[in-house]
């Protein structure tokens, strides 16, 4: 394998792959590090972007209108619904896309990606199509240069991952509401309890018990998202609320630790503890390491993030520098295997584009096999090469390559190649793209070289 | 064959016929001449398209490679094979091919022979839009715009004259080619070798599924749009896959059917408007005179063009030809180039749309110390 300079490192494995406009950093960890200033949670091209409780309040109503409609209204009301969706998640994969080529830091724009894979959700539920790129830009984004702790909370509360895990209609069956209506058999629903516990904090087998998932799930009961109604609304529908009547009364135990009888507060410590917990550390740090040092990272690398993460409470740039001051993710040896997302936002990048003119992203990335903000699992997409290196995978990169080239075919490949890998260009792709016939596939066999799909 | 001078001479009959009412021409003939430009990118190797079966030195230079079952059209030259129509073509006089031709660029980039041929310059990157679309704005803008069979408009065409592309799903994409070269960059790795072995075995069986492309559909689709009543007059036709350094023999075989189908549906689709069609197929340059080690020829010099189409004086082959003894070759490898490429083009463009010669040629290359035309190409 071509080993990779550490301007490469910094711009391709770190950032988001270099553009050919741009020159290599001079101070490859500097230019990492001064990044944190340059981030912008809310980028110019997300201007336009609607808030969630907007979104999810106008979702709710016209779902209730529809509820007084006769059968034939219902489908057509149905289907217009699920064609407004489809449009707005292609427009905010677009958005996402765009800020990604654009990003004034492109490493902080890869921490959202990931974290937005941490903590992610799936677009199967109708109402979390609408709110998937709002959940990004409201929950994620103002926290990635944050503290864990405040993200965590700011995802767990989202309507887009309430609704995603079940949590509106958990109800406490010694709450108020379930001892008024108790011929209706309401209860409680695990979800959310069981994949805070097992994916967004401690991490799986970490030592929590079944005990535990049930206890969190009573101290969540109450949280929910608004829904119009007559009277009684306690906040704008479609956004947050926690509802004193859905609650389970009492103090719970939960991992070890004992919380007292409360409201929505009672959760919200339990979140505060488990953010901060030392499986927590641990498991952000795998993930951390296995996103930029490589698919079996080093536990000494592991061990050292982890570290960085308790001394600071959960000090996301601390742990972030921890990374940058490990020699193993400067490691010349290429470590990932680029995702489809990964890899079509480098090539969009390597051809210098601001936008994507006439393509839309969406569509592309169903094509090549990580359809945005669907991965059909709260667990997320995995990380692996193994889940992404398939014969099929380089197929449709290599059409979608073709795609992609045509648009930048003023280009010359030859220029471009020594750009956008510095210092990690290898002889046979040099020479391939320099011997193709034309520009257009000079740039496609770029994209699709072994030293462009990994990173 | 006709050589040059003696082609000179009876040119220039046809070049005063044309000059009689160039204006009237120009009003009337613009708007039902056709004129398509098909690009071969990739070097196409014109010594076994238009074979110069009786130069003594061919049948070494080429060994297996050599063309020895051409359709035969003078004394000197045959056809390849594949190439069934287009012989038909020069039966009837509606084709001409034009040997050891080529543009001003001596170099063997084929992004930078590209860029010379396509925007008309003496030198790469001199000349910032394309000859095609210069001569769009020569033409009285009454009929629609030209237009691209590509996704995106080739520099041939770019420039201030308003363009159009269209890309029917079957644009061939030279698939070939870009996947021998993914082979060979992926041949050395280990992970993704296996890979891409498993993908092209997968790959074979869905072709033998019939899903190949088909540039069938692509000339009929371009005659189309050319036959409208107020379409396009002017069209330019991308091909890729002609860069064979190794498997020629299959591979080039399997390029010119391609073409072969795209210019006789061409053909077909125009009907009655044939007659006044004139295509020109040209490549950025030739290959090496000999074949190289691994089956292929690797990027040359001159090459040949084609002419065809029912406004052509055709039926025979137009060339100085400078033979491939040793001494003859150009840098002891490559064909010679004896004719100018950029001349050819412009005089067939003067010529198809009655315009004048020199305006023409100062118009289309304009970087170019007059470069040598041809008369009497077209009727």
């Amino acid at each position: 394998m071509t080993p990779m300079s550490r301007e490469a490192v910094a711009l391709n494995r770190f950032g988001l792959g270099a553009r050919p406009d741009g020159a290599p950093p001079a101070d490859p960890k500097a230019w990492l590090l001064d990044q944190f200033p340059a981030f912008e949670a809310r980028p110019a091209t997300m201007a336009a972007a609607r808030a969630s409780a907007d979104l999810a309040g106008e979702y709710l109503a016209a779902e209730a209108a529809l509820k007084e409609a006769d059968a034939a209204a219902k489908m057509a009301g149905n289907k217009d619904l699920r064609q407004r969706g489809q449009k707005l998640y292609q427009d905010e994969v677009a958005m996402r896309a765009v800020a990604a080529l654009t990003a004034p830091a492109p490493w902080v724009e890869r921490l959202v990606h990931f974290w937005s894979n941490h903590f992610a959700i799936s677009t199967e539920k109708a109402p979390v199509l609408l709110l998937a790129g709002a959940f990004e830009r409201e929950a994620i984004r103002p926290h990635v240069l944050g503290k864990f702790s405040d993200m965590l909370l700011a995802v767990e509360r989202h309507p887009a991952m309430q609704i995603f895990l079940d949590q509106p209609r958990s109800i406490g069956p010694g709450s108020p509401l379930a001892q008024h209506a108790a011929n209706r058999k309401l209860g409680i629903n695990e979800n959310l309890a069981r994949e805070i516990l097992e994916l967004h904090t401690l991490g799986v087998r970490t030592g929590y018990t079944q005990a535990d998932v049930i206890a969190f799930a009573l101290a969540l009961t109450g949280w929910s998202v608004e829904t119009p109604r007559p009277r009684g609304q306690l906040a704008a529908p479609g956004s947050f609320v926690f509802r004193p009547e859905m609650h389970e009364p009492g103090a719970r135990k939960i991992v070890g630790k004992t919380y007292a009888a409360g409201g929505v507060e009672q959760a919200e410590a339990v979140l505060r503890d488990l953010a901060v917990a030392d499986a927590t550390a641990t498991h952000v740090a795998t993930k951390l390491a296995r996103h930029f040092v490589g698919d079996a990272p080093p536990p000494a690398v592991v061990d050292r993030l982890a570290a960085a993460f308790r001394s600071s409470g959960g000090d996301l740039p601390m742990v972030y520098r921890a990374l940058v001051d490990a020699p193993e993710a400067w490691a010349s040896r290429p470590a990932k295997f680029k995702t489809p997302w990964e890899w079509t936002v480098s090539a969009a990048r390597a051809l210098g584009w601001d936008d994507l003119g006439p393509l839309k992203p969406a569509p592309m990335l169903a094509q090549l096999g990580q359809a945005v903000w669907r991965p059909g699992s709260p667990a997320g997409w995995d990380d692996i090469a193994a889940s992404w290196a398939g014969p099929d995978a380089l197929v449709r990169r290599v059409q979608v390559a073709q795609r992609l080239a045509v648009r930048s075919s003023h280009l010359d490949p030859r220029a471009v190649a020594p750009k956008v890998l510095p210092g990690a260009l290898g002889p046979l792709t040099a020479e391939e793209v320099e011997r193709a016939e034309s520009r257009r596939t000079g740039l496609a066999l770029l994209l699709v070289s072994p030293e462009f799909l990994r990173r | 064959m006709i050589d040059r001078r003696e082609f000179l001479k009876f040119g220039a009959v046809g070049a005063g016929a044309m000059l009689i009412a160039p204006r009237m021409l120009l009003a009337r003939v613009a708007t039902e001449r056709r004129f398509v430009f098909v690009i071969q990118r990739g070097a196409a190797d014109g010594l076994n398209i238009v074979v110069p079966a009786a130069d003594p030195a061919y049948a070494a230079l080429r060994g297996n490679l050599a063309i020895e079952d051409g359709r035969k059209l003078d004394g000197t030259f045959a056809l390849h094979p594949a190439l069934e129509r287009l012989h038909g073509f020069y039966g009837e006089g509606r084709a001409l091919f034009v040997h050891a031709v080529a543009s001003p660029y001596r170099e063997r980039s084929h992004f930078d022979g590209q860029n010379v041929l396509e925007t008309g310059g003496a030198s790469p990157y001199q000349v910032r839009d394309g000859w095609l679309n210069r001569l769009v704005g020569l033409l009285p803008q009454t009929s629609e715009e030209a237009i691209a069979f590509a996704p995106t408009i080739p520099l041939a065409l770019r420039g201030a004259a308003p363009v159009s592309s269209y890309a029917p799903s079957a644009l061939p994409d030279a698939p070939d080619d870009v996947i021998a070269r993914v082979t060979r960059l992926y041949d050395a790795d280990p992970e993704f070798h296996p890979l891409w072995l498993a993908a092209m075995q997968a790959r074979a069986l869905a072709a033998d599924a019939g899903q190949r492309q088909d540039p069938a559909t692509v000339g009929r689709t371009a005659a189309s749009f050319l036959n409208k009543a107020d379409g396009p007059r002017i069209a330019m036709i991308e091909t890729g896959g002609w860069d064979t350094h190794s498997g020629q023999q299959g591979r080039l075989a399997n390029q010119l059917r391609g073409l072969d189908a795209l210019l006789g549906a061409l053909a077909d689709g125009l009907g009655p408007a044939w007659g006044q069609t004139v295509v020109l197929v040209a490549t950025e340059f030739g290959r090496t005179a000999a074949a190289n080690g691994t089956g292929g020829t690797d990027h040359g010099t001159a090459s040949a063009a084609l002419v065809l189409g029912g406004a052509v004086r055709g039926g025979r082959v137009v060339a100085d030809w400078p033979g491939l003894a040793q001494a003859a070759l150009f840098e002891g490898r490559d064909l010679a180039p004896t004719l100018d490429l950029d001349g050819l083009i412009a005089s067939v463009a003067a010529q198809t749309f009655g315009l004048d010669p020199a305006h023409t040629l100062k118009t289309l290359f304009p970087g170019r110390p007059a470069p040598r035309g041809l008369d009497g190409l077209i009727a």
